[in-house]
């Protein structure tokens, strides 16, 4: 497995562990706390922020596990993470009409910032499924 | 889902005629990884015009030999 395909995989896992973590969190609390009381900026700037350092973390370990394919990407990986990435932007763009919808409807700002975290959940793991696909299965 | 290219080629054949050159050593004469040229032999993976050329250069033969496209690929009814 090339040092690109280590990351595709990782960045999914990652992804889901956080926000599931945060979702647990901050929607734990619906039950007993009105909306508008729930503290959900400081969790969701925390849940991006050690996304961003586990994902680092992750790709220092893809490149230890075999540390002479770390440096190298070539056209194929390329053209799959330009394939993905495609992919994740209409995937952004559909999702985005939620947010839009409800900020329309006048929905709380609690509902609207997490439902932009879930678009990007939901385009990252979306963007990250279809490079898995093409390097399994073929491009 | 089908494979996503018709081009077929002759890399495993033209790797064992030449020394039995590795995969590894192949990929490192043209600059991917080990994981591309596996992608490309199985046809799983259609590399580019350049790289393609690079791959025929690295056995010193003509593309023709390293690539085929079938006479009915691409053919609409």
């Amino acid at each position: 497995m090339s040092f690109e395909e280590k990351v595709a995989w990782a960045y999914p896992i990652v992804l889901l562990i956080t926000a599931g973590i945060y979702a647990a969190h901050v929607f734990g609390q619906l039950p007993e706390v009105p909306v508008t009381e729930i503290a959900y900026v400081r969790p969701m700037i925390m849940a991006l922020v050690i996304t961003v350092v586990a994902m680092v973390i992750a790709a220092i370990l893809a490149a230890m596990s075999a540390p002479s394919e770390a440096d190298k990407k070539d056209e194929r990986d390329v053209n799959i993470n330009r394939h993905g990435d495609a992919v994740a932007g209409n995937v952004l763009g559909v999702a985005t009409l939620l947010p839009l919808g409800l900020t329309m409807a006048e929905f709380d700002y609690f509902w609207i910032a997490n439902s932009i975290y879930l678009a990007c959940i939901v385009s990252g793991v979306v963007s990250s499924i279809v490079k898995i696909v093409a390097y399994r299965r073929g491009f | 889902m089908g494979k996503p290219t018709k081009v077929t080629n002759a890399i495993r054949t033209l790797r064992f005629t030449h020394n039995e050159m590795t995969q590894a050593e192949l990929a490192d004469r043209i600059g991917v990884t080990r994981q591309t040229i596996i992608a490309i032999e199985q046809g799983r993976y259609s590399p580019s015009l350049e790289m393609a050329f690079q791959i025929a250069r690295a056995f010193g033969v003509p593309l023709d030999d390293v690539f085929q496209y079938p006479e009915d690929a691409g053919q609409t009814a």
